[in-house]
């Protein structure tokens, strides 16, 4: 996990799920009616990576997603998200490591962060973060335990007590981190998760994120139509077009973490995809 | 169709121009306190106790006033001189009554039956409510019937009542139910209805399923407009047994009863101060039932806060 290999970005985390995408399609609707929302997706991420989808509106985004999540099944193709090696003979031999417990490495089942942090209204920010653990049916005294440790983690210890809606919307995004890394999921999703944000909160955000990234090790999916945050954030960034969704470049990003948003090499890589980009929305113009 | 070109290449160690400035560590640390700081800052206070109570207070005292002005003018112009008696004689006839352990007894058998009835209609309502929001064999078959229910005034199930029961308490409960049951199941289904479908999505990725899904999820997200429905049965139950009381005479010694009984004495300062208990009482519920939902509202982040 330090920065010595000799790429220090393509760090491989065996023991995090990977996904894998098999000529997906997928078609909402049917007969003459039907939009064709993604179209012969093949896609590979490896355990541990952290792969940026960008693109335009109407590029599928949320359905693919949703199709990872195991919401939604597609039309044609195969999703298969793959538990790391590891973690699959530690269960096998009944191993069974506490929730939220360092050194994070990736468990099974999937989390999810939203453009509106989605925290529920009626629960405190903690009763929020402990939901997963509940559902789980972790005991009251350790939730608590690991509720308060993750929101520490998130920089929010001591709101713990507030309501959701009288926090900032940053803080609540964070909230909101914490309870997905509550599940103690080997997979993250994002749908945007810093889209609504000012500038400023955003860039700390994605140092937050990094860090955590980097502590724990988990599979990330990060969806996003702001090309400089995919650069800023991605192993990886995959370009995607609109209308149907296929994907029409990858980009690896082999630059020493941590970054920042504003350096020449993010500004340069955000240059070339915002260009394709451009090219692939201006075919829709006409 | 991949282009597969690295943009920049490190160096050898790693390093590079990038890495030198991040806010890690401390000092990312001090950036999210100061940031966070900013934001918690210039929450109001909603005042003291006492503020907020004289705000409460005196629209009503000022209401009360214009309507016992109003009633001591019919009296000085002698508006139905024999019938109508002064508010001071009613104020009079109203305190002797409090003193009796008669008035105390016909309180306590109407809020008995109160209670036992309007708890049998938040559960019949919340039950029959659940179901036909969930299920759509039910929805479809009864959703309707319970809408035009609620248009029914409660006393039209008297007949029924009077038919199954006789002229007993039993008669009066079930007009409660058939009356208020509605209200109160149809403040399910539109909450139930009106859950925001992302919600239900991060319930299911938080690993809510089945029954638990229903439990932490879409009952929370509903509770503040069945509290809506809980509200409007308490009015349809409560008139539904003033209704009851009236008609049904089983229970002389009831706030409807004992009313019932003054009337055909003719004693009127009796009448008034039983209705001013009555409406007391429903007064005194209502104003329950909205500090409920206030602070519901208040904790859900539903209340404007800068109006308050």
């Amino acid at each position: 996990m330090t920065d010595t290999a000799p790429v220090p970005t393509r760090r491989a985390n065996p023991r995090a799920p990977s996904v894998t995408l098999s000529g997906v399609s997928k078609r909402h609707g049917t007969g003459d009616a039907a939009v064709v929302a993604l179209q012969d997706i093949s896609l590979a991420v490896a355990p541990g990576q952290f792969v940026c989808l960008v693109g335009a509106s109407g590029c599928g985004k949320t359905t693919l997603l949703n199709l990872v999540a195991g919401l939604d099944r597609p039309s044609v193709g195969t999703v298969d998200v793959a538990t790391g090696t590891e973690d699959a003979e530690e269960l096998a031999a009944g191993g069974d490591r506490p929730p939220g417990s360092a050194p994070q490495t990736g468990g099974t089942g999937t989390a999810m962060l939203f453009q509106d942090s989605a925290l529920f209204p009626w629960l405190t920010v903690a009763a929020n973060v402990e939901l997963p653990l509940r559902l789980r049916g972790v005991g009251r005294a350790e939730r608590r335990a690991v509720a308060d440790d993750l929101l520490e983690r998130v920089h929010l210890g001591g709101f713990g007590p507030k309501r959701p809606h009288e926090l900032s919307g940053g803080m609540r995004q964070r909230a909101a981190l914490a309870r997905a890394l509550a599940q103690d999921a080997g997979l993250l999703l994002m749908d945007e998760p810093f889209g609504a944000l000012d500038a400023i909160t955003r860039d700390l955000l994605h140092d937050e994120l990094e860090s955590l990234w980097t502590d724990r090790g988990f599979t990330a999916l990060f969806v996003t139509h702001n090309v400089r945050e995919a650069a800023r954030l991605g192993d990886t960034i995959v370009l995607l077009t609109s209308r149907p969704g296929r994907v029409a470049a990858v980009y690896p990003v082999e630059l020493p973490r941590p970054r920042r948003i504003d350096s020449p090499e993010i500004a340069g890589l955000a240059a070339t995809v915002t260009d394709q980009l451009r090219a692939e929305v201006g075919r829709h113009g006409h | 169709m991949a282009i597969d070109r690295p943009l920049t290449t490190p160096g050898p160690n790693g390093a590079s121009p990038a890495q030198s400035a991040v806010p890690v560590g401390p000092s990312l640390d001090r950036a999210l306190a100061g940031l966070d700081a900013l934001d918690d800052a210039g929450r109001s206070a909603r005042g003291t106790l006492s503020q907020r109570l004289w705000r409460a207070t005196w629209p009503k005292l000022i209401a009360l006033a214009v309507i016992l002005l109003v009633w001591q003018i019919a009296v000085w112009v002698h508006w139905k001189p024999y019938i109508l008696q002064s508010p001071t004689i009613v104020a009079r006839q109203l305190w002797d009554l409090l003193g009796t352990s008669y008035f105390w007894q016909a309180c306590w058998v109407t809020a008995q039956q109160a209670v036992i009835g309007y708890a049998l209609v938040v559960v019949i309502g919340g039950i029959v409510g659940t179901a036909v929001a969930r299920i759509r064999v039910l929805r479809a078959g009864i959703a309707a019937l319970i809408t035009g229910m609620q248009t029914m005034p409660s006393v039209l199930w008297y007949p029924l009542g009077f038919m199954v029961f006789g002229q007993t308490s039993k008669a009066i409960i079930l007009m409660m139910v058939l009356g208020a049951a509605p209200a109160v199941a149809n403040g399910f289904i539109s909450g139930i209805d009106h859950v925001p479908p992302g919600l239900l999505r991060v319930g299911r990725i938080l690993g809510a399923r089945g029954l638990a899904l229903e439990r932490h999820v879409v009952l929370p997200a509903a509770f503040p407009s069945v509290l809506g429905g809980l509200k409007q049965g308490w009015a349809f139950a409560w008139h539904a047994l003033m209704a009851g009381e009236f008609l049904i005479l089983i229970n002389p010694l009831s706030l409807g009863g004992r009313t019932v009984n003054a009337l055909t004495q003719g004693d009127f300062p009796t009448v008034v101060a039983m209705m001013i208990v009555i409406v007391f009482i429903g007064i005194m519920v209502d104003v329950a039932f909205t500090r409920v939902d206030t602070s519901v509202r208040r904790r859900y982040g539903l209340l404007d806060t800068s109006a308050d």
